[in-house]
């Protein structure tokens, strides 16, 4: 079992968040992981992407051409990472700024992909909280993969939150419940 | 009746290497016979730095460590930080504590080191055969002016322990010299102000000494001695700042 | 009780193992990509009554770690490539005056201002020449995050060990990424410092640690000791070495690119390919002697192919190694064109 995550978004949508958070639950549930951020001089804004490698193996190589998984938040990381997905991989798309019709380029029908559309953004702003599309994202990841449990999710995210933060952490559970109720109920 | 003169426990006996005239020697003297008195030649780390004094260590018999050509300051920051119990000092010249060290100098001045720092101001680079200094005074002739510093072209040399003396972390700063017994004397317990502000905990110890040059100077010992005098106008001598009165008031 | 593991960045697993190993003076002055180091030191060494100080420059940080280091604290300083080239003066003399400073840097790439990506861009300067005069850092290159935490805890020791300055040689990509790292509890070396330390003479004659010898024989006896001690550094060489004897190619790197030759090795290996992989782990002292036993127990002629995140550097260290028994070829990737491990399955093969 190899997953080669690529999550990619605007800065300020919680990308290099999502992905320390997905790589600490499958640390937890005893994968070996890696995560790697791709930074820019800018703290705030531009676009930002990360990556994740979870395995059953020891990893070598921290950064992947081709991965075999997208979590994708905006327009131009669509632009940028689908044409490399792996045959086969799966996406995630952030259907509020990514419309399915895109899909009708032939460009992006060469592969068998798996693809869904979530409108992380809308059913963040559904409960109030529109920075947590990411979280939203991360519900439906497990959903599809089941990689970790809801319980070591838990813990991981009390973990990075920390101890001044524990007020978020209700907030985010629901978008993550939320992320994950829209794929049990749209796409099984 | 008790012994009034005698050699400094702290001063190893050997002959000093310095010119005829130097003023190097005296200040030494006076060094150890402060650390004598204040009875810290077994708690003392003394920094050499780069210039005629780097051989601080073959006459002060305390532990000498030698720093970079202009980070004294910075390595006896790092030595007190390390080990705060010990005492610190810095003898260092003009152009190295004025000129290529002065940002080390200025920040742990700044931060309130608790180190004592000695400058020995000469007007010019000794050590390397006589050139311009920060501290060069206007219309003075070293080998890289030699119509005499312009201050148009060159600027002014800087009044350091005026400028420290305007800064919180600094406990002591002052101006003094050598060239005359009663100068000797009040150098003497200026020295040891600028040790008691370490010793105290108040904050960084900062003592300029005008100093003889006569060779650079191209004068003999004598002149050379009352040229200090006019040194004087431009780098007047006293105690700018000084807490360790201010507290006993 | 279980050691206990945790998800962290490179950078700060150096500074997780700075702390196990007891480092007591953190000096540094901010540069990316390697913040993360005083930022958890600034958390944790007052904790741990140890010192932290944000200098105000990096000439003034590595003088602050020669002044702990000279009364036989465990200190530490860490940059960034330009932040390096700022300190080169005084790791000459740190090496002189017999230091045992560790010093972390997390390249990227230059020269100049270059850029925060990942580069090999300063092997040259860490392993030939960050000074003036006959000197040389013992440098490690970890390729882990585990790694990076257990060298750190080897770099006090061998600092101490051989009173020179030992030098950590890490990147952007190991130190920004985030890995497992196992908490353990290491069985720290020390070596007294007590015979030569700064710490006020009481009890003892007064010492000098000074690196100004204007006597001809004096100096040349200081240069001998220190020669000396650079070879007896080679009984402490690390590597990790995967090559078979059946083996026609050798890919060499290190660092983080090692990870991606390591991956790109086992690949073209499952594809048929006689591949094998050396990455040196000191990259001063340099395993020499393991290369040339590679050579030696080779069944058929070898070919060295060094791959580096630079124009090539650390190849020029191999071609010695090898001494003309074997080619030796040069695969550069300069910043900012970090490969892919397909990409340098390809560029292998092409070889």
């Amino acid at each position: 079992m190899k997953i080669e995550l690529i999550i990619s978004g605007f800065g300020g949508q919680g990308v290099l968040f999502a992905g320390n958070l997905i790589a600490l639950s499958a640390m937890k549930e005893g994968y070996y992981v890696t995560y790697l951020p791709v930074y820019g001089p800018e703290m705030r804004g531009g676009t930002c992407n990360c990556t994740v490698i979870i395995s059953e193996n020891e990893i070598a190589s921290p950064l992947i051409s081709n991965p075999s998984f997208l979590i994708i938040l905006n327009y131009p990381s669509f632009v940028k990472f689908i044409p490399n997905l792996k045959k086969e991989g799966i996406a995630i798309i952030n259907s509020d700024l990514v419309k399915p019709e895109e899909f009708k380029n032939p460009k992006y029908l060469k592969k068998d992909y798996k693809l869904y559309f979530v409108p992380v953004t809308s059913l963040a702003e559904s409960l109030y909280t529109p920075l947590l599309a990411n979280l939203c994202a991360i519900g439906a990841f497990y959903q599809i993969t089941k990689i970790f449990n809801k319980f070591t999710f838990k813990k991981a995210l009390k973990e990075i939150l920390g101890e001044n933060k524990t007020h978020l952490l209700e907030p985010n559970l629901k978008a993550f419940e939320l992320g994950a109720k829209y794929i049990k109920e749209n796409y099984r | 009746m008790s012994k009034f003169f005698r050699f400094p426990k702290s001063l190893k006996k050997t002959l000093f290497h310095y010119c005829p005239g130097c003023h190097h020697s005296i200040v030494h003297r006076l060094l150890c016979e402060v650390i004598d008195e204040l009875k810290i030649q077994e708690k003392s780390v003394g920094i050499a730095s780069i210039g005629c004094a780097c051989f601080l260590y073959f006459y002060i018999d305390v532990d000498i460590l030698e720093a970079p050509h202009g980070r004294a300051c910075a390595a006896a920051t790092g030595i007190k930080r390390a080990k705060p119990e010990l005492i610190v000092f810095t003898y260092q010249g003009d152009g190295d504590f004025a000129a290529i060290g002065f940002n080390e100098s200025f920040h742990s001045a700044l931060r309130g080191e608790k180190i004592t720092a000695i400058m020995i101001n000469n007007t010019v680079y000794g050590m390397t055969g006589g050139q311009l200094s920060p501290t060069t005074v206007p219309g003075q002739k070293t080998t890289t002016t030699p119509e005499g510093r312009d201050p148009n072209f060159w600027g002014y040399p800087p009044k350091i322990a005026e400028i420290f003396a305007g800064l919180d972390g600094v406990a002591f700063s002052g101006r003094f010299a050598v060239n005359t017994p009663k100068r000797v004397l009040e150098t003497k317990k200026a020295l040891k102000k600028a040790f008691l502000a370490q010793i105290h905990n108040l904050g960084f110890g900062y003592i300029e000494i005008l100093s003889a040059c006569p060779v650079n100077w191209k004068l003999d010992p004598v002149n050379a001695n009352k040229k200090v005098d006019e040194l004087i106008k431009f780098f007047p001598l006293g105690t700018f700042k000084d807490k360790i009165k201010e507290k006993e008031e | 009780m279980k050691a206990k593991k945790v998800l962290v960045k490179g950078v700060e697993a150096i500074a997780l193992g700075a702390l196990e190993a007891d480092c007591k003076c953190y000096f540094g002055y901010p540069i990316t990509p390697q913040n993360e180091i005083p930022e958890l030191m600034a958390r944790e060494l007052p904790k741990r009554g140890g010192v932290f100080l944000q200098a105000e420059s990096e000439l003034a940080a590595i003088n602050m770690v020669l002044g702990a280091c000279a009364t036989g604290v465990r200190a530490m300083t860490s940059s960034s490539s330009p932040g390096i080239s700022l300190m080169c003066e005084s790791f000459s003399y740190i090496a002189a005056l017999e230091l045992p400073a560790v010093i972390v840097n997390v390249m990227r790439g230059g020269p100049g201002l270059g850029g925060i990506e990942a580069s090999q861009g300063d092997y040259f300067q860490a392993v030939k020449g960050s000074g003036h005069g006959d000197f040389h850092f013992m440098v490690l290159a970890p390729y882990n995050v585990q790694e990076a935490y257990e060298l750190t805890v080897k770099a006090f020791e061998f600092a101490e060990k051989y009173r020179n300055p030992v030098m950590i040689l890490s990147d952007a990509i190991l130190g920004q990424m985030k890995e497992p790292l196992i908490l353990k509890k290491l069985k720290i070396k020390k070596y007294p410092t007590d015979t030569w330390a700064l710490t006020g003479a009481k009890g003892r004659p007064s010492r000098i640690i000074k690196s100004l010898f204007l006597d001809s024989k004096e100096l040349k006896e200081r240069n001998l000791k220190l020669y000396k001690k650079y070879q007896k550094m080679k009984e402490d060489v690390l590597f990790e070495n995967l090559v078979n004897e059946e083996d026609e190619i050798v890919v060499v790197a290190f660092g983080s690119m090692a990870r991606i030759a390591k991956e790109a090795c086992l690949n073209l290996r499952k594809k048929g390919y006689k591949v094998g992989f050396f990455r040196p782990i000191t990259l001063f002292p340099f395993p020499e002697k393991t290369i040339q036993d590679i050579i030696k127990g080779a069944k058929n002629q070898l070919k060295f192919v060094v791959a580096e995140l630079n124009c090539g550097q650390m190849v020029e260290d191999v071609k010695l190694a090898v001494n003309g028994k074997a080619p030796v070829i040069s695969l550069p990737y300069p910043p900012s064109v970090i490969p892919f491990p397909e990409e340098l399955e390809k560029d292998i093969i092409n070889v």
